[in-house]
């Protein structure tokens, strides 16, 4: 029987790795995909809560799909605005990304 | 240790063995690639934790639409980082720092707490509780419609940013 305890470490470590990719990478796309190994963490964390806590319950499964949903939606706009911005600046490199910046 | 823990820790060590060949990969595609498995690995894990549902859902959402979204991005945008030395920026030792020390201190707070053990429940109709869930009144339609209206707006939001201008 695996405990509960080791499938929230290895979601940890999924997330602290996304953590480190959304920080150190330059490339925004690849940022993007720090951020989806984020969003997955997040997910391993409600379904195991859900399987071991309460599993008659079925609000865990629920919880996780809206998550779904959410990244999806997330994922989708993101790679938009770096397309668009990949148009008019011709860079996806993340530091370029600084109009905003003063 | 019985069988699940050893299926456990194989596919624990796929997950994080690819997940850290994401975020390091110099080539984009072969960290695309490597995102793929990463994300099969994690529908492996919600099948060892009987969410069928999800694993499926997993491979159909994550693997099917997203990993192939990033895929045709990275295409589409193939030019602009092909000639570029480094895939790590100037503060990659400092993220490092932070991201161990996080998980350090996350392993710490969660091996500290005395967790619920593993029931055995007869688990065969949670997919129809699930989707009696998603539609009923008094449980989750609403966050469930707000859900499908945000990818609504997400998708329209997404063709209007990156649709081109005349």
């Amino acid at each position: 029987m695996v405990p509960l305890s080791w499938y929230l470490i290895l979601a940890a470590a999924l997330f602290c790795i996304g953590l480190y990719g959304v920080l150190a990478r330059r490339n925004a796309i690849a940022v993007l995909m720090g951020v989806e190994l984020m969003m997955n963490a997040v997910i391993i964390n409600l379904v195991a809560f859900w399987r071991y806590i309460q599993p008659t319950l079925i609000n865990g499964q629920v919880f996780a799909v809206v998550v779904f949903a959410v990244a999806a939606a997330e994922a989708s706009v993101g790679l938009a605005l770096i397309i668009s911005i990949y148009r008019r600046r011709n860079s996806v490199v993340a530091e370029d990304m600084n109009l905003l910046k003063w | 240790m019985d069988i699940s823990q050893i299926i456990f820790l194989i596919v624990a060590a796929v997950t994080i063995i690819s997940a850290a060949l994401v975020v390091t990969s110099r080539h984009l595609v072969h960290a695309a690639l490597w995102l793929i498995v990463t994300l099969f690995s994690v529908a492996v894990l919600f099948v060892l934790l009987e969410a069928g549902f999800l694993a499926v859902v997993q491979v159909v959402l994550y693997i099917g639409a997203i990993a192939v979204l990033i895929l045709i991005a990275m295409m589409l945008t193939r030019k602009a980082m092909s000639d570029e030395p480094a895939q790590a920026n100037s503060q990659w030792q400092i993220s490092l720092v932070v991201a161990a020390a996080a998980f350090i201190g996350l392993a710490g707070l969660l091996n500290a707490n005395a967790w619920p053990g593993l029931t055995t429940v007869d688990l065969s109709g949670s997919l129809t509780q699930l989707g009696m869930a998603l539609v009923r009144p008094d449980e989750f339609v609403l966050p469930f419609e707000v859900a499908s209206v945000l990818l609504i707006i997400a998708l329209v939001g997404a063709i209007a940013v990156a649709g081109e201008k005349k």
